[in-house]
């Protein structure tokens, strides 16, 4: 036994040192990318206040610019140097030390000499983590029941053209929003059916679905749409909402108590869909097909009809953020209007290990990357505006290495049920 | 292209040779009887859009084929006065055809190769459009070479760049799993905004628009006739391409293992084959082949490199691959059905009013039918014939 | 004394086969039934019609008297049916209470799980029988003994009172064997009824009242165990006399060809599985590896053949290192493996046979030239080793997935006894085969061994170790127990080292 102990050591001592080396490393890249290119005696100001809300105005956050660089390099260096001598456990936090000290040192020497409004951006990455957060959730309980749904795209466009035509049509919002929730569903079924009705490819169908999703609506964009614009794709979008005292919070008031309809069910359904996959009898029996449909099948269980469900389910969710491309946010409906927000709702549900909250914690992280994008475009950050447009994708790529974090998909995924 | 569907029949093998041309048949109905399937219900789309789908697939006809009218017309023409123009008007459909056909060819067979090796490239769009740009590049650049030289280094050129955009991906399932259908995707919106940025900037021509400048004519793939014909070289190189990919997964070992790794990669491990140099090497070449759809495009046909070059191209590729079976022979035919497909579209699309997506619709339909063998099968009523169904991908490959 | 089960005429079709043809079978209440036969009899299909898991073609099923229908497993489980299966049909990531209440789930409020109820449940049926689990564990976590205890207590928590047992001693140790025959009479004695499956002769002479012998889909007779004896059994369940033993000479060891010292392995999922094994095999000798499954043999296999990487330790094959190269460089100096799971690693399913027949030597000289595959030499060499190994296939041109399981095995074996090979790893040589295919399987390793070849053969079979083996090493929990001389050695001896008791008198060999 003691010799396991020794080669466990001697495993753990190798994965402490690379974080360790990782972190000493993110406080050089700091010190020479940003530290060194901001000029002593300028201020940065984090802009804590956003017009036109019901926050109740506080003082914004002034730093010095150069001070707080250093500074930043100093603790992902020091961490560091401490996990190297002595080590630390918890790999995790290790992790979160290196994005915060990075993200902001970055910050601070992009907007110094400059205000930048810290809670704007915080509003904007929850907005743009919406979309994406409801294609995660559809994946985490679609896979719950093994079932791989990769036609999330072309559902989602589906859906977003679907809600801004109805909702124009009938001059109701939320007629869009319940028709797109439905065609979801519908496609989803769809997906269901070919999958397992006809034990079609997972994958195969659903880029079946992202292609005549994409043909599909373009066809009637361009068909219909572009010659009618007032009369068919002109909705208007959903009003914000302004949750009465809890908006009144600073900071925390804009960015999570005034919001629209789409944002509110968004937050709500990570909630509920966690409390069900966990601690419900649906829950139970989903997970139980996801990772050993047999037993569950010889219990009873009626395996091909969880994965419809499960599916059809998943389909309204993404239904749901379909709509939110168009009555939720512009009104309107262009062609390919969802630019790869499916797929990078996949990447969340893997990095969020396939559960609802984890799966919206990542989606965060990709709003946030995206909506950093967007400010820095504004500070005129001297990095050409494509570049910065590639942060999303680029940080999905390096999450589905799974260096950060290795995720177990359920047993089952993606595989046939046979009886 | 016939001889070349005949896989590894040799004098030994007479004894099942009947039983092969029998499966020839069989392997044919369900691909043709999808198309048919998949035509049928955009005629449908295209009722409901409140156009004639008869008038509309009559213009797509003699879109992608012209009308044999004008082709007797063009031959006694030239019979008579030995003007070659009627003909060459009436030839020009067809042809238009063909050129579309090229670059569905090279990137249908990048998409069959991953397949053979259980991977799943999405990424021709992005591939397409790296190696047109670097084509692109090579071709405006590169001045006084000799076409001898100038060409081939342009179409390598090319190559080399989808290949780069291949690889990474490859890598990256190789090394992590990370899944490639979805890294491979992201590598084409990081292509699309890669292009943004050359286009506005350092690859731009001198001009308002965001496009690349006219590569040289050295570099130009030659055409066989007069303007506007576009028909070049880079279909004969499509289809010698295509023979050359069914020699190497046929009939090497290099072919055997990527087709081992495709079929059961933990017997191929087994066996001592190298799966991450494999899943690299196939991401590199079906980069490569995707690249040279875009090379070919680029300077046979348009000799310049816009915004959206690659549109859909992707996307195309992958209903061709499926369509044609992941075999290079299939896929050939799949490309010229798409070709004729999408060159007749342009011509329903003016003549009746149907918008060109209509085809990716179609599409769409025709990859459901391919996948579910069992929907045609069950929609016309043939007998299920056992045969093994090839596994394609893989969940998220952990 | 009443039946409980009355199954008539039951016929059961899969294309090409006659899986159950007209079986009848009687259990009496209160006793164990059992039904014996060996693989591919058609026991478990009959059982998987009766909890109506198949449908049959023709037949009844009648309990307590009454014709009952029975479509799926809810219909059996209302009429008190309960099974435990040979592969058991438990989630590993899920608690053993979860478990339990799948599929039917008591609630509080209506809504959320009530794992509190159960768990109680649980605990009560633990005690009144002797089962001895704890609600919370996760599964991943229990051993296999415990494990099919949890599928017992599944089928009483469903108040099942007609159990069916699936080959339930397949992965148990011989005491672990001793416990679940206790469990077994608690169970009869509190009013339960039982069908014993099994293919292990002594095992059913053991415990059944009643036994009943399947062959070929037929029920080849019904005997009193009374009047039963092995060599009787065993003439039934094959159809003529089985040649037990394995005929060979003593073993004439020479120098090592196989030396292993304190090998780590850790799993694909990062759970160290191999603990400081260390061992050799000697040219002319067949080393047995015996354990329960599940303790490490596995990856042990995978780390000689290079398929896994060693944590620690060495290996060295005829005294050059092998433990920091290749699959491919293992092969090429002479190492053959007929692997644990034929179809996931010996073959490629959806190739032809001949190609299989070269999968590891694809790209040498006289299979190719360059990279160019000579198919010529390829096909002359599929007929010559499909003549010579007796694989039954209509040609070399079909896909080895069409093959039964005996005679995919013999294309592995075919094949990588056609190259020039030193040492012989074989995992779980004949597991699923029939007795034909597993006497010739047997005589051909004893083979390979009298050539001079080191022979290591791992096996959960304890019959087939002591069958085959010259000397046996048992594993445990990643650990070696002790290695014993094979003529020595007894069942119950092997027994305690494969539950990890070390008995002080074990012979070193």
């Amino acid at each position: 036994m003691t010799q396991e102990t020794h080669i466990k050591t001697a495993f753990e001592k190798r994965k402490q040192q690379a974080y360790g080396i990782t972190l000493l490393v993110t406080g050089l890249i700091i010190y020479l990318l940003f530290g060194l290119n901001t000029e002593a005696g300028l201020l940065t100001t984090f802009g804590l206040n956003l017009a036109g809300t019901n926050a109740i105005p506080i003082d914004d956050l002034i730093v010095p610019a150069q001070a707080t660089v250093y500074l930043m390099s100093a603790i992902a260096a020091f961490v560091g140097a401490y996990q190297l001598a002595r080590g630390v456990r918890s790999t995790g936090a290790l992790l979160g030390i290196v994005a915060f000290t990075f993200v902001v040192a970055f910050l601070t020497w992009a907007a110094a000499g400059k205000s930048f409004n810290l809670t704007g951006m915080l509003t904007s990455s929850l907005v743009r983590a919406t979309p994406i957060a409801l294609a995660a959730l559809c994946g985490v309980i679609s896979e719950r029941s093994a079932v791989i749904n990769i036609g999330i795209e072309g559902i989602m466009l589906i859906a977003a053209q679907v809600a801004v035509v109805t909702a124009t049509l009938s001059q109701n919002l939320y007629v869009g929003l319940i028709l797109a929730i439905l065609i979801g569903g519908l496609v989803a079924a769809f997906h269901a059916f070919l999958v397992i009705r006809f034990k079609v490819d997972q994958v195969v169908s659903g880029v079946a679905i992202n292609i005549f999703g994409a043909g599909m609506t373009s066809f009637i964009s361009s068909r219909f749409l572009q010659k009618a614009t007032d009369a068919l794709n002109n909705s208007g979008t959903f009003p914000i909402i302004s949750v009465p005292g809890f908006s009144k919070i600073p900071v925390l008031g804009p960015v999570l108590f005034e919001n629209n309809l789409i944002v509110y069910l968004t937050l709500l359904l990570v909630v509920v869909l966690h409390v069900m996959l966990f601690h419900t009898p649906w829950g139970l029996r989903t997970r139980a097909v996801g990772e050993h449909p047999k037993a569950a099948d010889t219990l009873g269980i009626n395996v091909y009809f969880v994965r419809y469900v499960n599916v059809i389910l998943g389909g309204m969710i993404t239904g749901l953020g379909g709509a939110y491309f168009t009555i939720g946010s512009v009104g309107r409906f262009d062609e390919i209007m969802t630019a790869g927000k499916g797929f990078i709702g996949l990447a969340a549900m893997i990095f969020g290990k396939w559960n609802p909250i984890g799966a919206f914690s990542s989606s965060l992280i990709f709003g946030f990357a995206d909506s950093l994008q967007v400010k820095l475009q504004i500070l005129r950050v001297p990095i050409p505006s494509e570049f910065l447009l590639m942060a999303p994708y680029i940080v999905t790529m390096i999450i589905l290495t799974g260096v950060v974090g290795r995720a177990i998909p359920p047993a089952a995924d993606g595989q046939h049920y046979e009886k | 292209m016939n001889k070349t569907d005949t896989t590894s029949q040799t004098p030994e093998t007479k004894t099942s040779k009947e039983n092969h041309n029998e499966s020839i048949w069989q392997a044919l109905l369900v691909p043709v009887l999808a198309v048919v399937t998949g035509l049928f219900l955009g005629g449908i789309v295209i009722l409901a859009s409140g156009e004639n789908p008869i008038n509309a697939y009559g213009a797509l006809f003699t879109g992608s084929f012209g009308k044999p009218a004008n082709f007797i017309e063009g031959i006694s023409v030239l019979f008579s006065t030995g003007d070659t123009a009627a003909l060459i008007k009436a030839i020009y459909p067809f042809t238009e055809s063909l050129v579309i056909a090229t670059p569905y060819i090279f990137a249908g067979l990048s998409v069959a190769l991953g397949f053979r090796c259980g991977l799943f490239n999405i990424g021709a769009e992005g591939q397409f459009f790296i190696g047109a740009l670097v084509s692109a590049f090579v071709g405006y650049s590169l001045k006084g070479l000799p076409m001898i030289i100038h060409l081939p280094i342009a179409i390598l050129a090319g190559a080399a760049g989808g290949a780069l955009w291949g690889m990474v991906p490859g890598y990256l399932k190789a090394r992590f799993g990370a899944h490639e259908v979805v890294n491979t995707i992201m590598m084409n919106w990081i292509a699309f905004r890669l292009s943004d940025w050359l286009l506005s900037g350092p690859m731009k021509a001198s001009g308002f628009r965001p496009v690349t400048p006219n590569v040289l004519a050295s570099a130009e793939l030659p055409r066989f006739f007069p303007e506007p014909l576009r028909f070049n070289l880079g279909f004969f190189i499509a289809l010698l391409v295509a023979y050359f990919i069914y020699w190497f997964l046929f009939k090497t070992t290099l072919g055997f293992e990527i087709r081992a790794v495709g079929a059961n990669p933990d017997a191929a491990k087994y066996a001592g084959m190298n799966i991450i140099r494999n899943f690299v090497l196939v991401m590199a070449l079906a980069g490569a082949l995707a690249g040279l759809a875009g090379s070919s495009q680029v300077l046979g046909v348009d000799h310049w490199v816009g915004q959206g070059f690659s549109a859909g191209y992707g996307f195309d590729a992958i209903a061709i691959a499926l369509l044609g079976k992941s075999h290079p022979a299939g896929v050939v035919m799949a490309a010229l059905l798409f070709g004729f497909l999408r060159g007749g579209a342009t011509n329903m699309q003016s003549m009746a009013g149907i918008p060109i997506d209509i085809i990716s619709i179609i599409q769409g339909l025709v990859i459901v039918f391919i996948a579910a063998p069992g929907i045609i099968r069950w929609l016309y009523r043939i007998r299920t014939i056992k045969t093994e169904e090839t596994v394609l991908t893989r969940g998220w490959g952990s | 004394m009443t039946n409980v089960l009355e199954l008539r005429g039951i016929t059961k079709r899969f294309p090409g086969v006659l899986a159950n043809d007209k079986i009848d079978i009687t259990l009496r209440e209160g006793k164990i039934l059992a039904l014996l036969g060996e693989n591919g009899a058609g026991k478990t299909t009959l059982m998987n019609i009766l909890y109506g898991l198949y449908k049959p073609d023709e037949g009844s099923i009648a309990v307590h008297g009454k014709e009952v229908e029975i479509h799926g497993p809810n219909d059996a489980i209302a009429q008190g049916i309960g099974m435990v299966h040979q592969h058991f049909m438990l989630v590993p990531v899920m608690t053993v209470t979860e478990n339990v209440m799948l599929g039917i789930e008591p609630t509080k409020n209506g809504i959320f799980l009530d794992k509190e109820k159960v768990a109680g449940r649980i605990r009560e049926i633990s005690d009144q029988y002797g089962l001895d689990v704890d609600p919370n564990a996760y599964i991943k976590d229990l051993p296999v003994g415990i494990q099919q205890r949890v599928e017992i207590i599944k089928v009483l928590y469903r108040q099942a009172d007609i159990l069916i047992l699936d080959e339930p001693t397949a992965v148990l140790t011989p005491q672990e064997v001793e416990g679940l025959f206790m469990i077994i009479d608690t169970l009869i004695k509190s009013g339960k009824s039982i069908i014993f499956i099994t293919h292990k002769l002594k095992e059913v002479l053991a415990v059944a009242d009643d036994i009943t012998v399947l062959r070929l889909g037929r029920v080849v007779g019904s005997i009193n165990p009374k009047e039963a004896t092995t060599e009787k059994l065993a003439v039934m369940m094959v159809g003529r006399d089985v040649n037990l033993v394995v005929d060979k000479k003593p073993a004439k060891p020479t120098e090592p060809v196989l030396v292993v010292e304190n090998l780590y392995v850790r799993d694909e999922r990062q759970n160290q599985t191999v603990q400081g094994v260390s061992f050799e095999v000697r040219k002319g000798e067949v080393l047995g590896v015996a354990g329960v499954q599940g303790n490490g043999q596995t990856e042990l296999v995978y780390a000689l053949t290079g398929l896994l990487p060693l944590e620690d330790g060495t290996i060295r094959l005829l005294g050059e290192p092998i433990h920091r190269t290749t699959p491919r460089n293992i092969l090429e100096r002479g190492v053959a493996h007929i692997p644990e799971d034929r179809q996931r690693h010996g073959l490629i399913l959806t190739f032809p046979i001949h190609d299989n027949m070269m999968l590891c030597t694809y790209y040498k000289n006289p299979f190719a030239r360059g990279i160019s595959l000579q198919e010529k030499t390829i096909f002359s060499n599929a007929e010559e080793l499909v003549g010579q190994y007796d694989v039954r296939t209509p040609n070399i041109y079909v896909n080895a997935g069409t093959l039964s399981g005996g005679n995919q095995q013999k294309v592995i074996v075919a094949r990588e006894f056609s190259r020039p090979i030193q040492l012989l790893i074989a995992s779980q040589p004949t597991r699923g085969l029939d007795v034909g295919s597993i006497e010739y399987i047997h005589q051909q390793i004893i083979k390979k061994r009298d050539e001079g070849t080191g022979v290591l053969v791992v096996s959960s079979e304890l019959d087939e170790i002591l069958a085959l083996s010259d000397r046996i090493a048992v594993m445990y929990k990643g650990q070696i127990m002790g290695i014993v001389d094979a003529q020595t050695a007894t069942k119950e001896q092997l027994g305690l080292l494969m539950a990890g008791i070390h008995p002080s008198e074990t012979a070193q060999a």
